[in-house]
């Protein structure tokens, strides 16, 4: 019995290094879920997978619900330079001793899926598209949040630069740090979505996912990708390091 | 002399279907909105204090998530049912009007000191008091959550409520409020067992 579908699990065999200790996660969610729910009901419970397969029905049943909700127009509350969080936290699903170091001159974005220019971009190339900034507040998913600023190239305005299909459903990222994510075209062309450059007034440090990282203040933190490496445009969707575990694939605020 | 009421009545309908359907379907879905909330919490505590595991539902923050999402279906189309049954089938005004602090006060002192009889099929004072508070603490529960959901898309809700922070608090205060009732209500069921048969069957025999 697995505390979430075969399918999902497959996506994170692929990822070799991890398997092993996801491995013993998933076990020791699925024991510990399997307790409470016993604990809940007081039955013997012999189909985890049925429950499993319900939560996930209506994850995916939450996911519509949002995408109706979400209205393009709707912005987030942006807020005053002195509301900022000082420090900003680093979040991660390691230690910030293992954030990627990267060399910002051989950097390259790749691009690819339903686009017309498949060309790569270096940080000069993006640094020469019109910039945005915002202060806007990033929640993550564990409850806290906190103020920060952003700037960098409106994501609208970048899909429209490589002539991306805007009809498709989905865009995807894979980062250098083996984190991957995923939007709903909606989302991406929503005015306040941005490929960050910037934190506050300089290049976004190393903890914060130099040298690009989405910056989507209606969605939850992990919708946030940094060390961004790849972006694709596509009608599969691509889940994400978290939301193939079970976070909610919307996750819009 | 209180009790002088429908004696003919030999099995009194104590609490309508409508009542009894929606009691322990809000039973369900409370217990798991509360116990996956808690887990939840635990993930990002307001305060240096985390619910123990055993206690809560889901495994992990994921799975908690996914419960706590779920179950907000059952608990609004639940609460949505009994609040229209409530204000348009008149149980709301027939059960929990009139209350006065006077009223309230009195049978509060009559209960401290043993001596509130309990009548099947009407609630006391403090009964009406507590029923009344918790339905709205289960409203600024649901309000709250709601808030804490879609802080953009229903930006304004968020914003009555304090911003999203501050709104996490009053997530968290609802909460307390609705088990400390969860409390009170049971202990009362364990001290007077006889109410728990009506909740069922909707039936009780009428008292000598």
């Amino acid at each position: 019995m697995s505390l979430w579908p075969i399918r999902k699990r497959a996506k994170l065999a692929d990822v070799a290094p991890e398997l092993v200790k996801l491995e013993r996660r998933l076990f020791l969610r699925n024991s510990l879920s399997l307790g409470a729910l016993t604990l809940l009901t007081g039955c013997d419970l012999t189909d985890g997978d049925a429950v499993d397969k319900a939560l996930w029905a209506m994850s995916r049943w939450n996911d519509r619900v949002q995408g109706w909700l979400f209205d393009p127009n709707r912005l987030a509350p942006t807020y005053a330079e002195s509301d900022i969080t000082k420090p900003f936290p680093f979040n991660a699903f390691y230690d910030v001793d293992d954030v990627p170091d990267i060399d910002g001159a051989d950097w390259k974005l790749e691009v690819s899926g339903l686009v017309q220019d498949k060309s790569a971009w270096t940080l000069d190339r993006l640094r020469a598209l019109p910039q945005q900034s915002q202060i806007t507040r990033h929640i993550c998913i564990e409850g806290w949040s906190a103020i920060g600023q952003w700037s960098g190239v409106p994501f609208r305005t970048f899909l429209e630069r490589i002539g991306a299909d805007l009809k498709a459903r989905y865009v995807g990222f894979k980062c250098a740090d083996r984190y991957y994510s995923s939007l709903d075209m909606a989302t991406a062309l929503h005015p306040q979505t941005i490929l960050a450059l910037d934190y506050g007034k300089d290049p976004l440090p190393p903890e914060y996912g130099f040298p690009l990282k989405l910056r989507v203040p209606t969605k939850l933190g992990f919708k946030n990708p940094k060390y961004i490496a790849a972006v694709f445009v596509t009608n599969d969707n691509p889940g994400g390091y978290w939301e193939d575990q079970g976070y909610n694939w919307y996750s819009g605020s | 002399m209180r009790d002088l009421r429908a004696a003919s009545d030999r099995r009194t309908i104590v609490h309508p279907f409508i009542v009894r359907l929606t009691h322990w379907l809000n039973a369900v879905a409370m217990v798991c909105m509360i116990m996956s909330g808690w887990l939840i919490y635990d993930a990002n505590p307001l305060v240096p204090f985390v619910f123990p595991r055993w206690a809560t539902l889901g495994g992990w923050l994921g799975g908690a998530i996914a419960w706590h999402l779920a179950a907000m279906w059952l608990l609004v189309a639940n609460g949505l049912l009994y609040a229209a049954y409530g204000l348009a089938g008149g149980h709301f005004r027939r059960s929990f009007l009139p209350l006065s602090p006077g009223a309230v006060w009195a049978d509060l002192r009559a209960a401290l000191s043993l001596r509130l009889p309990h009548r099947l099929g009407h609630y006391n004072a403090v009964q009406r008091l507590l029923y009344v508070l918790v339905l709205l603490a289960g409203g600024l529960a649901v309000t709250s959550g709601l808030a804490l959901w879609k802080p953009v898309q229903l930006r304004w809700l968020s914003f009555l409520l304090g911003g999203y922070e501050v709104t996490r608090r009053v997530h968290f205060v609802a909460m307390a409020g609705i088990v400390s009732f969860v409390v009170v209500h049971l202990a009362l069921v364990i001290l007077v067992p006889k109410t728990l048969p009506p909740m069922l069957t909707g039936r009780a025999k009428e008292e000598a």
